[in-house]
């Protein structure tokens, strides 16, 4: 090891670090709203009274269930370029594998969020005259979605780990460009305790977050 | 046996017992009663140092209760208790249930166990639901399957935190049955409960509490007769017309 | 789309044999973690349900430090940063003598990782049992491990079963991390026969259908587990 630990090296990057982190935020951001606006049609599937959706919404939360992430990424990154016919920037292909993959999980989650309203609601709803639809969107969904805020921002606070994994296919997310910097400087041990220090704030300030956010609203 | 001197005891800012002083001699049953939250369950875990407590002190058998140096565990071996809610372990069958504090805390070898369990299960009149778990037992069953566990460990005071709270009111009977001929064999006991029919019949005396504080302190006799408090009058009253 | 199918390259040597040897070091990865994750989890779970202060913080920081951290960037913290903070001479033998470094700094990661996990797990078990059990295994004089051991862990254990099988699958799906150090398990394989012959789609879909495969056995070993460990009268807690 040479010399001491160089504040230095990571002070200079921090513009660097900096544009990495924005990729990591606006991956985790993207992939939280799409797997969410997925999750949500998925749990719906899994509700629905048509055996066929059912079937659907189960086998996809399944099967991106039994998968690792980096596979999923892999996959996506080598399928994304190859059906659209042309090469395609590694931000849209992970963004589309986090999407999907995240949507599983989300899923699971909303699903137990509205099963969790129970059918008193559904019934008053309906003696009132609404449709399935509205009674979903006006009555269900949105205490459903009161209830499950602190899980789907634990869940993205996961994701937001996550993204980390964009490693393997090379995205310049904020590992990537602070790994960058650690070999290119030969600082490995400046780099990567400052990614795992900012990591470990940024996720323990969220969960606490969550946990506040838990005990005012607690339902 | 059990002596009780000016014990405090508060839960963050909540003052639960209040300068509570009351024995219990050899052979003696003392019943505790009162309105909710009046701090006699708190009490009765005091005794055997399930509940800490911040002022005064509790000795049972010359050994204080409260002492840093005291061995808790091998105190509690001697103290049989019994939970409202019977609390039998549900992954054991009955007779394991009986059988395992004789084995892991008093050292006894697996046969005299599995021997005195049965005995003990005799006793209760329940010998043939040994191999059962405790889930399938009725909750009458089950509290004297509790019974038997606590005597299992050869008690020299035996504690109940109402006992028969929990229970459908035609399995009460059979609970009161067995405490009350454990009375009448001279055990030292020391029963929080509103069953005041098992009180008149086998208590000695009788101790009513209200908000933390022990507020009467009698005879059995001058218990029912004349309660000198106003509270303990009223609870009576309350309590003796259903 | 242009793509030349070649299911047939999936059994070709050496790609076969990859395969094989990929699929062998996932599990030989996930279970050596496994076993470091079940013990460690279980002793620091415990150590959070005490009423001891000080142990209660420890069990509260490790968790809060193994789960606020990326599993990859906690990969990289022991493969790279600790041979070189620690004293020179662990550090040469981290380097030098250790035998199969990659996949013993994977399987101590993972492990510790899932350590933290399990810990949470044992401890909402633990909780979810309730004072007045602790309380009739301390009035018949048992001591507070012997309340642990034959009172609390043998019905926490069974109730946790589908939350420690998620976790255990979490375990075997996270041993893909451990590629970016070098261990060769199956997905880094078939990324190394897509690498090699182009033939993406036959090689993930190899590995995919591997990992469906790990999932499948073990749910129907969980089922098992399940029925056979069943105590009339118990709650479980759902898999998460």
């Amino acid at each position: 090891m040479s010399g001491g630990f160089d504040w230095n090296v990571i002070f200079k990057h921090i513009p660097f670090l900096w544009e990495g982190m924005q990729v990591t935020f606006l991956l985790t951001f993207l992939a939280i709203l799409g797997g969410i606006l997925g999750g949500t049609l998925l749990a719906l599937c899994r509700l629905s009274k048509f055996s066929s959706l059912a079937w659907f919404g189960g086998s996809y939360v399944n099967f991106f269930r039994s998968m690792p992430l980096i596979l999923v990424i892999f996959w996506f990154y080598f399928l994304v370029p190859m059906l659209l016919g042309r090469p395609v920037g590694s931000f849209y292909s992970v963004l589309i594998a986090f999407t999907l993959f995240e949507a599983a999980y989300y899923c699971e989650i909303i699903r137990a969020g509205i099963s969790s309203i129970g059918q008193g609601q559904v019934q008053a709803a309906k003696a009132i005259g609404l449709t399935y639809q509205q009674s979903m969107r006006y009555i269900v969904l949105p205490q459903a979605f009161r209830n499950m805020v602190p899980i789907l921002l634990t869940q993205g606070i996961i994701l937001f780990q996550d993204t980390s994994l964009v490693y393997v296919v090379g995205l310049k997310d904020f590992l990537v460009t602070a790994d960058i910097v650690a070999n290119r400087d030969n600082r490995l041990i400046e780099m990567y305790s400052t990614v795992a220090f900012v990591y470990f704030v940024l996720c323990l300030l969220g969960s606490l977050g969550v946990r506040r956010l838990q005990r005012k609203y607690a339902l | 046996m059990i002596q009780i001197e000016h014990v405090s005891k508060w839960y963050g800012d909540f003052h639960v017992l209040k300068d509570c002083s009351t024995s219990v001699a050899k052979g003696e049953v003392v019943v505790v009663c009162g309105p909710s939250g009046s701090g006699k369950s708190t009490l009765i875990k005091c005794v055997n140092g399930l509940e800490p407590f911040q002022e005064g002190t509790i000795s049972v058998n010359e050994t204080s209760v409260g002492d840093a140096g005291t061995n808790l565990p091998q105190l509690r071996s001697r103290i049989g208790m019994v939970f409202q809610n019977f609390e039998l372990f549900p992954h054991i069958t009955v007779a394991d249930n009986i059988k395992l504090g004789q084995v892991k805390v008093l050292n006894r070898g697996d046969d005299e166990a599995t021997d005195r369990s049965m005995v003990l299960l005799k006793r209760v009149g329940l010998e043939d639901q040994a191999d059962k778990h405790p889930a399938q037992l009725s909750g009458g069953q089950q509290q004297r399957v509790a019974i038997a566990r606590a005597l299992a460990m050869d008690p020299i005071a035996m504690l109940f935190d109402e006992p028969t709270s929990a229970l459908d009111p035609e399995m009460i009977n059979e609970v009161l049955d067995v405490m009350v001929e454990l009375a009448q064999e001279g055990m030292t006991m020391m029963v929080v409960t509103h069953e005041m029919g098992f009180a008149r019949k086998v208590a000695d005396r009788v101790i009513f509490m209200d908000e933390g504080r022990i507020e009467e302190d009698a005879t059995k006799e001058d218990f029912f007769g004349t309660p000198r408090g106003e509270r303990a009058q009223l609870f009576l009253s309350k309590i003796l017309q259903h | 789309m242009n793509y030349n199918w070649n299911w047939g390259v999936l059994t070709q040597e050496p790609y076969y044999d990859w395969i094989l040897s990929g699929f062998g070091w996932t599990l030989a990865t996930g279970s050596a973690a496994w076993l470091i994750a079940i013990s460690l989890g279980s002793v620091i779970g415990v150590m959070r349900t005490t009423d001891i202060p000080i142990l209660r913080t420890i069990g509260t920081v490790y968790v809060e430090i193994f789960r606020n951290i990326p599993l990859l960037v906690q990969m990289f913290l022991w493969y790279f940063v600790l041979p070189e903070i620690v004293p020179r001479d662990s550090g040469m033998w981290l380097k030098r003598e250790l035998p199969m470094p990659e996949y013993s700094t994977a399987v101590v990661c993972l492990g510790m990782y899932h350590a933290s996990r399990v810990a949470e797990q044992v401890r909402a078990g633990i909780e979810s049992i309730g004072q007045g059990q602790r309380y009739a295994a301390m009035a018949i004089g048992l001591t507070p491990v012997q309340v642990y051991r034959y009172a609390l862990l043998p019905v926490a254990y069974r109730i946790i079963v589908p939350p420690l099988t998620s976790d255990f699958l979490g375990i075997m799906k996270n041993s893909s991390l451990a590629l970016t150090i070098g261990v060769l398990e199956l997905t880094a394989q078939t990324r190394q026969i897509e690498e090699y012959t182009f033939q993406g789609f036959e090689a993930f879909t190899a590995a995919t259908i591997l990992y469906i495969l790990i999932t499948a056995v073990v749910m129907a070993a969980m089922r098992v587990v399940e029925k056979r460990t069943v105590v009339p009268g118990m709650i479980s807690l759902e898999a998460k």
